[in-house]
Parts: structure tokens; sequence; C-alpha cells
């Protein structure tokens, strides 16, 4: 017997009798701005950076000045600026390496606890997010859910892709006696702008 | 010795080690029960959690096909491994086959388990270790301690020292920024270079096919999309059925753990990217034969938050080595005598039985009542010392004969009265080490009744 | 109402006082309380070590005892809960009645009698320790780790006591490393986990601590004697019970 019907078989002979799977369900804030508020003030407690802005003017401008400072910055929101084609999904590590700045769009931004979902899509290439020194996400505020479970509701009614991450906040470590550090290996920064509902990107 | 008894009292030689290594895990308990508190449904999360579990035991080998299915249909090569051995052979072979060199893992409890970097080892194959945590306890050549901070038992001295030796870093810098900031440097280098990335799995959706890794540092995706080839490894356990349960899971995991809102990175794995492959082992290793025993087979409800060896007062107070094993901590002790029982039985002893590991669990294992069960399993296939087994005899002869039992009270309250030498003796009283005896009073409470109630009633 | 009193074994041996007051406060509320003579233990030494199924002779010896009683008390949260857990005998409907009728002395004076006011005066600073088994296998009060409102019902006793002030130590319900045989068996950590215990309650300058197990107490108390410390220790019953 090959391992895998042996394993098949053993849990098949030693599992107990079927338990039903419960039903969730929680009642969740959907107030806008009270949603917001909430993620703003998780995502600073957890070493981001969060600020409201009104249309993408903020936003073009802070891009356009981190170009002008120079190092290498990656966009992928059309709406802000040009995006630079030289990366793609098969870009390798060894060409994301010299990243500096990386913008992007979060999908859906959870108030609970600061974390913004992430779609293969809109990041273009999966380690983009990851390898890049700072990481600028920008959400829509409508975009903004409770909790995980309305998160993955939502995520629910969109397409499927092959890879998605919910990020909250710089990569971070406490593996040093206890003492947090941010940037183990992934972003050291993450500032998140909150785009006001009437703008689309 | 090697017991957790003897190691326990080891550790305690260095009574501030011992301080400082409590107050430290307290502060992560202590976060814990700030991050629980702020979710008023807490405990319902948790007895959702719980039943979702419940059900997954309960269908285990279905949702298996079902997982096994949909990720095959993704693109994903599905392995399955009966134990550590075959395991590491899979992962052997996947290298071989690819002319691997440059591999770089993140944590995985799992091929801690398996022992998969001392096997690979010993075949000439190096991993690298890209937790912090875990690469610092690689360097010193020690097995982790914790199973969410593996380097926990480690001051910032240590940690400097070990990197000095092996990253040239400043000698006596201690800062931990500095030291992170420097193994940032040269596991960048590892990353960029790897050919192999191997990672646990957190939970894998059988609905869907997906895998979701959680990490703080994003070492997990660092390698896993700089590799050509990613290699997750799962216990049958790890299934969940839907996506929407992960909505459960990921409210209590990283609250449980410490204490924040979630992990910084929550990694949805469903598909390769073009011309990558991803490969999953799915790993027995004793678990189907821990899923038929009823009274233990909760524990594979696990999800390795590590809440109950933060609370444990005995982990605190003993560190991880004690519990010789990849799993330490309350958790580790219903674990493990399910592998090795003769190896283990110390474990289950090594608690007051106090049930705050109970309490915290985000799953709701019963620890503190399967301790209890495996003593008794102990005692019954007679794996317990034989000195203890006599005294337990004697005791409970005693205790089944009123008048003995009077008897040998009454003997034992002169004896201390009399003879207090026989008793108070450090070296084979290990009460009497570092506590007085109680003071015995002249007469038992039986014996004031006679002359205060029972002549009186009559 | 025929009350049992049940003295678990050290303390009819070493702390006959806790027995006398627990039989007095009862008293004093107005309860019949036998004391059945032929009592020894509840078992749990043999039980915690591995060894339930020699405990057989102990518990028919409980049943026997205890058969015919509308309510058995005890000042051991412990031996309560061990008795309520694990008691099993042959005669099965006297142990299940048993089981469900044993109760711990503090959540009888609470559910059960109702207590709304004691008397007694003790006019002390007393730290409160809380021991495991009566409050996480019991519920006699909430647990740090459990999300929902906090309630003791040990500390809804004590205030009622006059000039008693109630320090509770910063970890709240962290257990005292008795453990039973643990005590002895991991001799090192559990000596470790009474003197953080003790650190905290010196902290606080009390007088006495106490508590609602005699076990965790005079585990405190051979080490606070060992370093000649100047706390005492009462099991709450003698507080409960003091004069007024």
């Amino acid at each position: 017997m090959n391992a895998r019907d042996k394993i098949l078989a053993s849990i098949a002979a030693g599992k107990p009798a079927l338990a039903p799977l419960p039903y969730i369900g929680f009642a969740a804030e959907s107030d806008v701005d009270l949603l917001g508020a909430e993620f703003i003030r998780v995502l600073a407690s957890i070493g981001a950076i969060a600020t409201n802005t009104t249309g993408l003017e903020l936003i073009k401008e802070d891009l356009r000045q981190a170009r002008l400072d120079g190092g290498c910055i990656v966009n992928t929101i059309p709406a802000i600026g040009t995006v630079d084609e030289e990366v793609n999904a098969e870009s390798t590590a060894q060409f994301l390496e010299r990243v500096e700045k990386v913008y992007v769009r979060g999908t859906i931004g959870v108030a609970e606890n600061g974390a913004i979902w992430l779609s293969e899509s809109d990041m273009i290439n999966r380690l983009l997010p990851f390898i890049c020194q700072h990481l600028v996400i920008v959400v829509d505020r409508q975009k903004v859910v409770a909790n995980m479970h309305e998160a993955y509701g939502a995520l629910s009614t969109r397409r499927q892709e092959g890879y998605g991450v919910f990020i909250a906040g710089p990569s971070r470590t406490a593996d040093i006696e206890q003492s947090l550090v941010t940037g183990a290996h992934g972003a050291r920064s993450v500032l998140v702008y909150l785009v006001s509902p009437e703008t689309h990107f | 010795m090697t017991d957790h008894a003897s190691l326990a009292a080891a550790f305690n030689k260095d009574e501030l080690r011992v301080d400082w290594h409590d107050a430290t895990l307290w502060q992560v308990r202590k976060k814990r029960d700030v991050a629980a508190a702020s979710v008023p449904e807490w405990e319902q999360l948790r007895e959702l959690a719980s039943q979702i579990k419940e059900h997954t035991l309960s269908d285990l080998d279905r949702l298996l096909i079902q997982f096994e299915k949909n990720a095959q249909d993704n693109g994903m090569v599905v392995h399955w491994a009966a134990d550590a051995r075959e395991h590491n052979e899979i992962i052997l072979r996947l290298i071989r086959s690819n002319h691997i060199s440059r591999i770089v893992k993140s944590k995985s409890m799992l091929t801690e388990e398996c022992h998969l970097n001392e096997f690979l080892a010993e075949k000439g194959i190096a991993v690298t270790d890209t937790d912090l945590g875990e690469y610092i306890v690689q360097l010193r050549q020690e097995p982790p301690s914790h199973i969410v901070l593996p380097a926990i038992h480690l001051k910032r001295e240590d940690v400097s020292a070990t990197f000095h030796k092996h990253l040239d870093t400043q000698k006596g810098n201690n800062d931990p920024s500095y030291l992170t900031a420097a193994a940032r440097k040269t596991l960048r280098n590892k990353f960029v270079q790897s050919d192999l990335a191997i990672t646990g799995i957190n939970f894998a959706v059988a609905g869907t096919g997906a895998f979701v890794v959680c990490t703080n540092e994003g070492n997990a995706d660092m390698g896993a999309h700089t590799a050509p080839l990613h290699i997750a490894c799962m216990g049958i356990e790890k299934i969940i059925p839907k996506t929407e349960h992960l909505g459960v899971f990921l409210r209590l995991l990283a609250r449980s753990a410490t204490g924040q809102p979630i992990t910084t990175y929550s990694s949805h794995f469903l598909k390769p990217r073009a011309g990558r492959q991803i490969h999953i082992v799915i790993v027995d290793n004793g678990r189907s034969r821990h899923l038929a025993k009823p009274d233990f087979r909760n524990a594979l409800k696990c999800i390795r938050c590590a809440a109950c060896l933060n609370t444990c007062p005995v982990y605190r107070r003993s560190g991880g080595h004690s519990y010789h094993s990849t799993v330490a901590g309350p958790i580790g002790a219903i674990l493990n005598p399910n592998m090795e029982m003769r190896k283990n039985a110390d474990l289950p002893f090594a608690s007051t039985l106090c049930g705050s590991c109970s309490n915290v669990c985000p799953v709701k294992i019963d620890i503190h009542a399967q301790l209890w069960k495996w003593r008794q399993i102990l005692a019954t296939e007679g794996i317990l010392p034989a000195n203890k087994k006599r005294a337990m005899k004697g005791m409970a002869f005693i205790f089944s004969a009123p008048r003995l039992y009077r008897f040998a009270g009454k003997l034992g309250r002169i004896t201390m009265r009399f003879l207090p030498f026989l008793i108070a003796n450090k070296l084979w009283n290990p009460w009497y080490r570092q506590r007085e005896m109680p003071q015995p009073p002249g007469r038992s409470f039986h014996s004031w009744w006679r002359n205060n109630r029972y002549e009186r009633k009559r | 109402m025929k009350i049992g009193l049940f003295i678990p074994c050290y303390i009819d041996q070493f702390y006959p006082q806790v027995a006398i007051a627990s039989l007095e406060l009862l008293e004093k509320l107005g309860c019949e309380v036998s004391y059945p003579l032929q009592q020894t233990c509840c078992g749990q030494p043999m039980a915690n070590s591995g060894y339930a199924n020699l405990s057989t002779g102990c518990n028919r010896n409980f049943v026997r005892n205890f058969t015919g009683c509308d309510y058995i008390v005890a000042p051991s949260g412990s031996c309560v809960l061990h008795i309520r857990e694990h008691l099993d005998d042959d005669r099965k409907s006297e142990s299940t009645y048993i089981r469900e009728h044993i109760f711990e002395l503090t959540e009888f004076l609470v559910d059960v009698l109702k207590t709304g006011r004691l008397d007694a005066v003790f006019a002390h600073k007393v730290g409160l320790h809380v021991s495991c088994h009566g409050q996480r296998g019991l519920h006699t009060s909430s647990m740090s780790e459990l999300v929902g409102a906090p309630f003791s019902k040990p500390e809804q006793l004590l205030k009622m006591i006059g000039g008693l002030e109630l320090i509770k130590p910063a970890r709240i319900d962290e257990c005292c490393g008795f453990g039973g045989t643990f005590c002895v068996f991991e001799e090192a950590v559990s000596v470790k986990m009474g003197k953080d215990r003790i650190k905290e309650h010196e902290l606080s300058e009390v007088e006495y601590i106490t508590g609602t197990d005699t076990s965790c107490l005079m585990h405190l108390e051979g080490i606070l004697r060992r370093n000649r410390s100047r706390i005492g220790i009462k099991h709450i019953v003698e507080i409960l019970n003091a004069p007024s």
C-alpha cells in the first residue's frame, strides 16, 4: 500500500463520528467613518502610518517626489502615475532587490487588525511587496470592512487569483529578547493612503 | 538524567535568568490577554474554531482527498508521507532531481519534528533557516526552545556573541535593531540566490486547494517567490474545510500567539507562478494513530500558537529545552507521548494541572485533562518508575483502611515532633530542601471530634 | 439538610484548626453537620500520579462514609474537584449523588446557603491566593485567561469580614506550584513557583496569605517559614469563622 492509501485508511479507521460544521455569523459594524477611523488607529498600533486623503493628488505628489529623490521606485497603480513597465511577473529577485519603494493598490482593508488584501494582479510580481524597502498601499475608503469574516465575504465575490496576501504593517520580528524590531525580511515601512469615496482608481 | 525534572532543576540553577525568562514570556501572555479582551466575541470564536476542527477531524480523509484534487487542478504537486523518513526522502528526491544546492526554509515545526535539517546535512545538503529566531538557534546548533519564539531562551548578549562569531558583527553590540539588520543583510543574499524554498503550512483549505502561510518577518514569501521550487510541508491536521473558516482562525492565531491582531503576512497560495513549481508534502507521522484515541484526538486541533507555553507557569520556569522535544510546553506534553511514549513519559508530569493552558487555547483543547489521562495510560502501561508505583500502592492501601490511616497519621506526626531529623532531611526529602515541614499538631481533627463532639453527641 | 463534613487527610493530620473552623462556621450558619468517622482521602494523590486504578478501595471507603448526606462540604477545592470529576464506584447511584452534591466550602456558602453576611472581624492586611482547582476546576471565580465578567466567591465572602484589607497579587491567578506530587518530583520548579507567588505578596506587605486550599497554603507556608518570613498563612475559613 502506498503512503497515501495507508494514511487515508488509517484516518478512516480512527476518525470519530461525523460532527456538524458550525454556522459563523457575527454582527459587524458598517459605518464607513467609524471603520476608517478604527482601521487607521489599528494601523498606527502595528507600526504602519495611515492617513485619510481626498482625491489622488496627495498620492501623485508623493510618487512624483519619490522619483525625484532617486532610488528605484516602482508604481503599479495607473491612476497615480506612470506604471514602471520594466517590472513584470517574471522579474527576478536579483532585479527586484534594488527596489526602494513600491506603490500598490489594496483591495480590501480590515478595520479590526489593519490587514490589507493585495491581489496578485495588483502587485504585478509576487515578490514585489516583500522585497522592496518601503511599501505604499492605496485603499479605497469604502473598501474597509469590520473584520476577517467580512473580508473573506468580500473576497469571495472576486475572481480567484493564483496568489494573494493580507499585509498588516511593516515586516517585524521580536525574536531577540521579545524586543520589537521592524524590517525583518520584508518592507521596513508601510504607508497607507485611505482614499475618499468619490475617487476611482 | 535527561528527564524534565532534572533539566528543569539545572535551568533553575541560575535564578535571575529564570526570572528573566518568566517575565519575558509573561509579557507575551499579558499581550495575549489584551488582544483577546479587545474582541467581544472571543469566547464564541474559540468555540467556533473548536467545532470547525471537530468537524474537520471527523471528516479528515474526505477533506484531504478534496484538498489534493483541488491543489492538483491548480497546478500543484501533492506528495504523501506516512512518517518523518518518507517526508525527508521526498524532499531529498526533489532536491536531487532539480539539482538544487541553495535552500532557504521558513519556520515549520513539522520539518523540525522530522529532523529534516539533520537528515539533509548527513547527505551533504545545507539548509538555511530564515526565521530570525530559528536562524539564531541554527547558528548556535541548538534546537528551538519555543514553537513561535525559537530563541526565547537567549538573551541579547548571547545573540550578539553568536552574530559576532558568524556574521562578523561588532563585538558587544547588543542592540536588537542592529543585530536584526545584520541578519536581514545576510539572509537577503541567501534569499536572492535560493533555488528551493521550504515552508510550513498554517491552513490548507480543502474547498479550494489553497494553503495559507503566516509570518511576521516575510521570510516565507521572500523564499517562496524567489526560488523556482517551493516545497510546503503540512501535517494532515492542517486542513480546514472552507475559505470562510480562515476568518475564524486568523482572528485567533496571532492574538493568541503574540497579542498582535493578525500576523504581518497571511499569504494565500492557490497556484504556482507560470514556469514555477509548488509541491505539497502531506505528512502523517503518528497523527492518524493519535486520531484513533478518543481521549486524546482533539490535541490534533492545535494551530501551534504557543499560548499554552506562554501561560504555563512550569514552562516559563523550566525553559523549552527541558521538554527534550520539538514541541515543548503543555501541548508538547500531550503530543509527544503519542510519538514515543517511553521517551516522553516524564512530560505529562511536568505540570501542576493548573488548567491555564486549556483556558488560553484558541481551539479549546482540554490540555490539562489530557495530561491527567496520559498519566493514567503511562501507569497502566507500566512505564513509570517502580518505586513510584510501590509508593502509590502503599498509599492506596493506607487510604482504603481508615484505622491504618489514622495509625499512620499519628505515627507520622509523632515522628515529626519527636524525631524530626528523620523527615527533615534535605538528602532524601525533596520537600525539605527549600521548605519547612508542616508543624504537626498534637492531635488530628478526627481525635478532636471524638473528644469534643462524638462523645458529647452520645 | 444534613451535611457531611469531608476533611481531607492532610488537614485532618496537620491542620485540624481548619477543620474545626469549617465545622464551627457551618454550624454558626445553621447547618446540621456530621463528620463520618471512617473517612480518609479523596484519592487524588494516586490518581494524579497516574494510578487512578489503585484508588478503588479509597473510593469505596469514600462512598461508604458519605452516602446518606444531603451535601458533602470540604475546605479544599482540589479534593472536591477530584471527587466531582473522578469518583467512581460500583455503587453507581450513590457515587453519582456524591459527585453532584459535593461542594468546596466557599461555593457552598455562596451558592447553596446564599450567605449574605458574616459577623467576623479580621483586621489585617490579607493577600488572596487563588487556588487553581477551585477556580479553574470548580469555577469559584472568573479566570484571567477568559473574556467575561469578573466574579469571585471567596472574595465575595471576604468582603463581608470586618476590618479586613484584601490585596490581590499582580498575577491574580498564577499557580503556586504545589501540584500534588509535583511538589516533590519537580521540586526545583515547584519551589520557584511558590517563591514567585510569595514575592508578589511581600511587595504589597500583607500580614497573611489566605486561600481556599490548604495544600497550596502548606507549600507556601513551608517556603515562608524556611525564609523566616513574617507573613502568616490562614485558610479562608479561619478568617470567615473569626470572632466578631
